[in-house]
């Protein structure tokens, strides 16, 4: 469904310019969920913002369903680790849910169903009329979660959008955007730094190189659906994937090749 | 001391001061004789004799009616053109040096322009005042635009804003700060610019009759308008701060709680 | 997979770049002086109005020679020169002194935000009862006016005095007088520098206000009696010439408060406060 292919990202030119992305080839297909983790400073958002076409890459290409991506396309959504920049102020979660509706030129009836479905799925349906600043972090980031929804988005990207959330409201989260993506078909590429997230989330790890940056492994999580925070983290093979994602990163950090994965890994 | 009770001081104190030096300079000028400080009951009574409300009509009614034109040409024109302006780096670019050199011009000295362009009628005053607000609030509109976050901006064009509710929906709202930043100064100047328009070039309003009764040395009269002037002057300022709270509202609570 | 043979080059952002940046203003100022002396010579504009403006800065270049010119000049500076000096002997110490008493500032805050929206050209016709119209009129005039803007800011500067450094200051037994002048008045220096821009650009404006309106010797008076006597390109010039002098002394004060400031944490936007 989304192929990056050989991306490159360099910023800047001549004697200062900084490789950002080196070359990588991605593939996710329709309904994964794919998780994209690395080392801190690998162009993690960098990538994410070239696939989602809000930045131009220097070299290689995006495809969504065989379409260059070229500029935000119009079934991709995107959500932000910084939720408090990306919601408008002004605006009331009703209206910030509603707001990318506008051009889509829905019948007032419908458009008001999306907004409110959207919001019960997320467990805010008594806050549509308050304003954003009203709302603790958690809550802010269930309204841009919403606000994606709404949009009826094909694929949701995701950077690192809970890495600003305390641990036990990012447990709730967690478990809410895999429910939600789940209840509505939603394709999702997450990005985050947090090993234990990317595992417990993903039905694919993707794992990035330090920059500039590459597709060192990618692995396939085999561990049961739906996850649960207990009973799937109390599970041995839990724990040995995160222990392979650890090993991955922690060698590649320090320069060595990857051991043989005990999982395999795909291309 | 806790800080609603210092807020009531404060309130308090805003009233009871200006009262309290009024009440002085009433006391201390009742025995006058002074040509240029008449007791402040002759100034009362000029007051009460002419803005309450003879002379409303012919010439509080002119003077606000061009001030507030001047003002909302200066404002339509200086919000749409910063919008423009603020998202177009290369516009900004080349516009930069034009629009920093005339707004260094001291608005004064654009009178007699205006009076040669468009002659000494309302329309020279609605101009200049036009044209002197315009600075103000053109640039702080542009520098509102361009300071608007950009994850705000990624957000707008991730879910493809069509180009209308961008601008209008999205950065005007967002620059709402700064643009109001402006709009305070420029009511000052409106008012300045009113003033002086009248005091050069006209047979009626504030400014003229501020003018007019000193030369005919009516004191008291003078006086009067100053006051009126600065009533209004007061009430403008107050007016705006009142509007501008209300229309922020957002804003105010936005930045409370990112200040944690 | 479908990949592409060899990757694909992408021009950066704004890929369809034909003018490099800096070009940019230069063929914009350009473009406005030839557009402004064409168009009157064609008559599209009416060139009673609006002479070619290569005429214009002729007469300017020509009036570079002539003594009247910069007697006008050299008048006006007087006059912003003394509005400006007069409001800072004292709005500066009045400042300090009521900015650093808590109580004395409450009450008097008060005051100012009430005196300061009233226009102070509504006091014309006051000084040239009082003045005359002479110099003291338009020191009077732009005094008044550069004196609340400036008291403003060095109240601000005072008040803002970080606590934490004026208490260290007390522990270590400074006097108060002491900490004023070595805590209170250096923290409150780069105000005081804002403080001072704003207030020359309102001296500069209402000498030239009072020069036009009241005619006291300057700029003001000689831009008039340009436009009254029919002199058009002489106005423009003399137009030109208070702008060019608003800008010089407006650079001289920004270059003075970003020297004074730039060891100050505080932000400020040098653009939405002066007019």
């Amino acid at each position: 469904m989304l192929r990056v292919s050989h991306l490159g990202k360099t910023y800047g030119e001549g004697e200062e310019a900084v490789e950002a992305i080196g070359d990588v080839d991605l593939e996710v297909a329709e309904n994964e969920f794919v998780c994209v983790v690395g080392p801190s400073g690998c162009g993690k958002t960098t990538l994410l913002k070239c696939m989602s076409g809000l930045l131009p890459p220097t070299s290689g290409e995006v495809r969504l369903h065989d379409e260059r991506v070229e500029g935000p396309p119009e079934r991709m959504a995107l959500v932000f680790q910084e939720y408090s920049r990306s919601l408008f102020p002004w605006m009331t979660v009703r209206q910030n849910v509603a707001f990318p509706l506008r051009r889509k030129k829905l019948d007032k009836a419908k458009g008001r169903e999306l907004v409110e479905h959207a919001v019960r799925s997320v467990d805010l349906t008594g806050f549509l009329d308050r304003y954003p600043w009203e709302l603790s972090g958690g809550m802010q980031q269930r309204v841009a979660i919403a606000r994606a929804l709404a949009y009826q988005p094909e694929i949701m990207l995701m950077d690192e959008p809970f890495a600003s959330v305390d641990a036990q409201t990012r447990a709730d989260l967690e478990d809410l955007i895999l429910e939600i993506c789940r209840e509505y078909g939603v394709t999702a590429v997450f990005v985050t730094h947090d090993i234990d997230e990317s595992v417990y989330l993903g039905d694919r790890i993707v794992i990035l190189t330090p920059a500039p940056t590459r597709v060192q492994e990618v692995l396939d999580v085999d561990l049961p659906q739906p996850r649960d925070q207990v009973e799937t983290k109390e599970l041995p093979e839990f724990a040995q994937l995160r222990g392979h994602v650890w090993r991955s990163i922690k060698r590649k950090q320090e320069g060595k090749a990857p051991e043989a994965a005990a999982t395999s890994s795909a291309g | 001391m806790s800080a609603r009770r210092e807020r009531l001081l404060g309130s308090g104190l805003e009233i009871f001061v200006p009262l309290a030096l009024l009440v002085l300079w009433g006391v201390l000028s009742a025995g006058s004789t002074t040509y240029y400080f008449p007791p402040l009951t002759d100034i009362f009574t000029a007051f009460k004799d002419n803005w309450l409300f003879s002379r409303v009509g012919s010439d509080v009614v002119p003077s606000l009616t061009r001030m507030f034109a001047g003002l909302g040409i200066a404002i339509v024109v200086g919000v749409v053109a910063g919008l423009l302006l603020g998202l177009s780096r290369r516009a900004r670019l080349a516009a930069d040096p034009i629009l920093e050199f005339l707004r260094a011009i001291p608005p004064p000295a654009l009178l007699p322009f205006a009076i040669l362009v468009v002659g000494v009628g309302d329309g020279m005053k609605i101009f200049i005042i036009a044209l002197v607000c315009l600075w103000p609030i053109l640039l702080n509109t542009i520098d509102g635009v361009t300071g608007v976050d950009p994850t705000l901006r990624e957000t707008t064009r991730v879910y493809g804003v069509p180009r209308g509710d961008r601008m209008w929906r999205v950065m005007l709202p967002a620059a709402s700060p700064q643009i109001f930043a402006g709009l305070r100064t420029s009511l000052s100047l409106a008012l300045i610019l009113m003033v002086i328009s009248e005091m050069v070039a006209s047979t009626n309003g504030i400014g003229y009759f501020v003018l007019q009764s000193q030369r005919t040395f009516a004191i008291p009269e003078m006086w009067s308008g100053i006051f009126l002037l600065g009533i209004l002057g007061y009430t403008f300022n107050a007016g705006l701060v009142l509007i501008e709270r209300r229309v922020l509202r957002w804003h105010r609570g936005a930045r409370a709680s990112a200040l944690g | 997979m479908a990949t592409l043979a060899r990757p694909t080059r992408r021009r950066p952002d704004g890929a369809r770049l034909r003018l490099p940046d800096w070009l940019l203003p230069w063929l914009s100022v350009l473009g406005v002086l030839v557009l402004f002396d064409v168009l009157p010579r064609i008559g599209v504009l009416p060139s009673r109005h609006f002479p070619p403006i290569s005429k214009t800065l002729g007469t300017l270049g020509d009036q570079l020679t002539q003594s009247s010119f910069w007697d006008a000049v050299g008048s006006t500076l007087e006059g912003w020169a003394l509005g400006l000096g007069v409001a800072a002997a004292l709005a500066i110490p009045l400042g300090i002194v009521i900015g650093s008493s808590r109580l004395l500032y409450r009450s008097v805050r008060a005051l100012i935000e009430f005196l300061r929206p009233i226009p102070s050209v509504a006091l014309i016709p006051l000084a040239i009862l009082i003045y005359g119209s002479g110099l003291k009129s338009t020191v009077f005039l732009a005094a008044f006016a550069s004196f609340w803007q400036l008291i403003v800011q060095v109240l601000y500067g005072v008040q803002d005095v970080d606590p934490v450094a004026t208490d260290t200051a007390r522990s270590f037994g400074f006097s108060r007088t002491q900490r004023l002048l070595r805590v209170t008045l250096p923290s409150s220096v780069p105000y005081i520098a804002t403080g001072l821009r704003i207030a020359s650009a309102v001296s500069l404006i209402l000498t030239v206000t009072a020069e036009l309106v009241i005619g006291s010797s300057g700029l003001g008076k000689a831009i008039t009696e340009a436009r009254s006597g029919g002199d058009v390109q002489l106005m423009y010039a003399l137009i030109i010439t208070t702008g060019v002098l608003g800008v010089l002394l407006n650079t001289i004060f920004v270059q003075g408060e970003r020297r004074v400031l730039h060891w100050h944490p505080s932000q400020r936007d040098s653009r939405g406060a002066a007019a």
